[in-house]
């Protein structure tokens, strides 16, 4: 297929990164469990080394399944490459470590997934990298907490777990106009919803354990390098501009170009960190990924159903999901999601701590555990789980007060979806 | 014709008719760019001549570097641009003058007068590109590297002879 004309969402969603295998003619891309692969010659391996030919090594740094994985992620998000690792926190771990040096900064909008805030505040602070924290409802508070240590923004376009929805082009106006990258995490949103690269993105990163991949199985996680931040003209960013060590000398981004970034995750972030994904990880994923777009429609149109429904219930106080009119981010969900509010929203329910308790024990249909994304859908009160170690007035604060339910809608019937809440809720009283 | 991009016909069609790429501004230091694009061009079976008037006479890779394209007696296809947008011009004129089919011009480098020059002359333009990268598209080797090949195909790769690691370029 020439490229006139670049195929479309759902044929890029099938095929994109995949063909026949050129040993076996297998059609499905197989699973390459394999460590290691014998090189053609010795000049072959020694080129290999030198990034002087694309090749595979070894499966910490590359896998020809998990290739194909990054190809097709790449390819719904418009980016020019993409690297997939372990998981999503394993993408933001590799992302910074490619950015930052020690005694650098990065702004992140404050709401988001509760992971990620435990992994800037704490485990980031031993690389001595300091997060500064953002009103994502407010994009100026990014602006003001700008000054020279500050070398990247980090949001989330559909924000875990309250359903907010982030204008990522006001936010991508200041880290353009500051000269630092924008990095969003769209694994509520998805490229089917939302392809952050055209709001202004300059790297995307996935938690694939949610929505990509789908259906609950694997943990993975994907870095897409959107080719659209000029490191050479920066020279902030020395990993990336500078003559590296490890490589003799060589300079990554005037090598590789407009897929730098990429690259640079993988043969210096994977290659020495080590988190790589499992190819049988990859081939699931993979596999998700190819009903990607009917999933996500049905978890949408689901969600919608359900939110609508909550809304007209006695026991339910509030619906915070950007699918409904008059909710404060309906507006924006209009404009940057067009075809759904994703799955993940939060209700109130009028009887508190009790009634949330009573619920999640009373469901038969919902799964009560801590995961978004699933074919099935999932449900957790929050502060007699995931956040239960914190003050009634720290929950409040993270919005997981004491009323707070937390549903992740599936791809079951929505009355069927619907009938379980309310026999729950019935016995929740 | 429009150079902000090249359809993967144009490239593949180049690639597939060319058997000879003169690097201009080849460096023998293994780091580089133009270093890297020398070997690849060499494993895939082209012939790839060096020119650099810094190094006449030595060799990179086995092979002899020249002066000048001038002084390069073989035939030569592909003139390969690995100079500033400036000097892409005079590079360009001598492509002409020593009867070159392609002037490509590698990423960063992009010189609309010397295109103009070279087509009025019947030359095809290549720029801003990378020849490596674009094999490696087109042959399906640059998925190895998670690297979007903007391109979709049911057909089966085709290996080259040498090894199961390279691929070949398939010729529609
Ligand atoms: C929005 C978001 N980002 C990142 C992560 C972390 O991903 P993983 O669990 O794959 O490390 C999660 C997981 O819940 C998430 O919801």
């Amino acid at each position: 297929m020439s490229d006139e004309k670049i195929p479309s969402f759902n044929t890029l969603a099938i095929h994109a990164g995949a063909q026949p295998d050129p040993a076996t003619g297998a059609r499905a891309t197989p699973i390459y469990q394999t460590t290691s692969y014998v090189f053609d010659d010795v000049d072959h391996a020694a080129s290999l080394f030198a990034l002087q030919a694309f090749g595979n090594i070894y499966t910490r740094i590359m896998n020809p399944t998990q290739g194909v994985l990054e190809e097709r992620v790449a390819a719904l998000d418009g980016g020019t490459a993409a690297l997939a690792v372990a998981s999503g926190h394993a993408a933001q771990q590799l992302v910074f470590h490619t950015l930052l040096e020690p005694g650098d900064k990065f702004i992140a909008g404050r709401q988001l997934y509760g992971g990620s805030i435990n992994q800037f505040n704490h485990a980031f602070k031993k690389f001595d990298w300091e997060v500064v924290w953002a009103d994502t409802t407010k994009p100026e508070t990014f602006e003001t907490a700008l000054d020279d240590k500050v070398k990247a923004i980090f949001v989330e376009s559909l924000a875990n777990p309250g359903g907010i929805v982030v204008d990522i082009e006001a936010i991508s106006k200041i880290a353009k106009k500051a000269g630092i990258p924008l990095i969003v995490d769209n694994t509520m949103a998805t490229p089917y919803l939302w392809r952050p690269k055209e709001s202004g993105a300059d790297i995307i990163v996935y938690s694939l354990t949610k929505f990509l991949g789908g259906q609950g199985n694997s943990i993975g996680g994907m870095i897409v390098d959107c080719g659209t931040f000029d490191w050479m003209a920066s020279g902030k960013y020395p990993t990336l501009s500078e003559a590296c060590e490890s490589y003799n000398g060589m300079k990554l981004a005037e090598t590789f170009g407009n897929f730098a970034f990429a690259i640079a995750c993988r043969v210096l972030g994977l290659r020495d960190l080590g988190p790589c994904i499992s190819p049988f990880n990859a081939f699931l994923i993979l596999n998700g990924i190819e009903t990607l777009p009917l999933r996500m429609q049905r978890h949408c149109d689901n969600a919608l159903a359900v939110a609508e429904w909550l809304e007209k219930q006695d026991q339910v106080s509030w619906v915070s999901y950007a699918g409904l009119t008059g909710d404060p981010c309906h507006e924006l969900a209009k404009k940057y999601m067009p075809k759904g509010a994703g799955a993940v929203f939060t209700f109130g329910l009028k009887g508190g701590f009790e009634a949330g308790v009573k619920l999640v024990s009373n469901v038969k249909l919902f799964s009560h555990l801590a995961n978004i994304g699933d074919t099935r859908s999932l449900i957790i009160h929050p502060a007699s789980t995931t956040h239960s170690q914190l003050t009634p007035e720290q929950r409040t604060a993270a919005g997981a007060g004491d009323d707070v339910v937390r549903l992740s809608i599936g791809i079951e019937d929505a009355s069927d979806i619907i009938a379980d809440l309310e026999q729950a809720m019935a016995q929740a009283g | 014709m429009n150079h902000d991009s090249y359809s993967d016909d144009y490239i593949r069609g180049i690639l597939n008719s060319v058997r000879s790429f003169a690097i201009v501004g080849a460096s023998a230091n293994t780091v580089r760019p133009s270093y890297f694009v020398l070997k690849y061009l060499l494993d895939k079976g082209y012939t790839a001549i060096p020119v650099n008037p810094g190094k006449a006479g030595s060799e990179i890779l086995g092979q002899k570097v020249y002066a000048s394209l001038r002084d390069i007696s073989g035939p030569v296809d592909v003139v390969d641009v690995f100079r500033n947008a400036q000097a892409a011009l005079g590079i360009t004129k001598e492509a002409i003058e020593i009867g070159a089919k392609v002037v490509w011009m590698q990423l960063g480098v992009r010189n609309d007068e010397a295109a103009g020059l070279a087509e009025e002359a019947g030359l095809k333009v290549v720029m801003n590109c990378c020849p490596k990268i674009e094999y490696a598209r087109l042959s399906g080797e640059i998925g190895w590297a998670g690297v979007n090949s903007r391109a979709i195909s049911s057909a089966r790769p085709k290996l080259a002879p040498k090894g199961v690691q390279h691929r070949i370029l398939r010729k529609t």
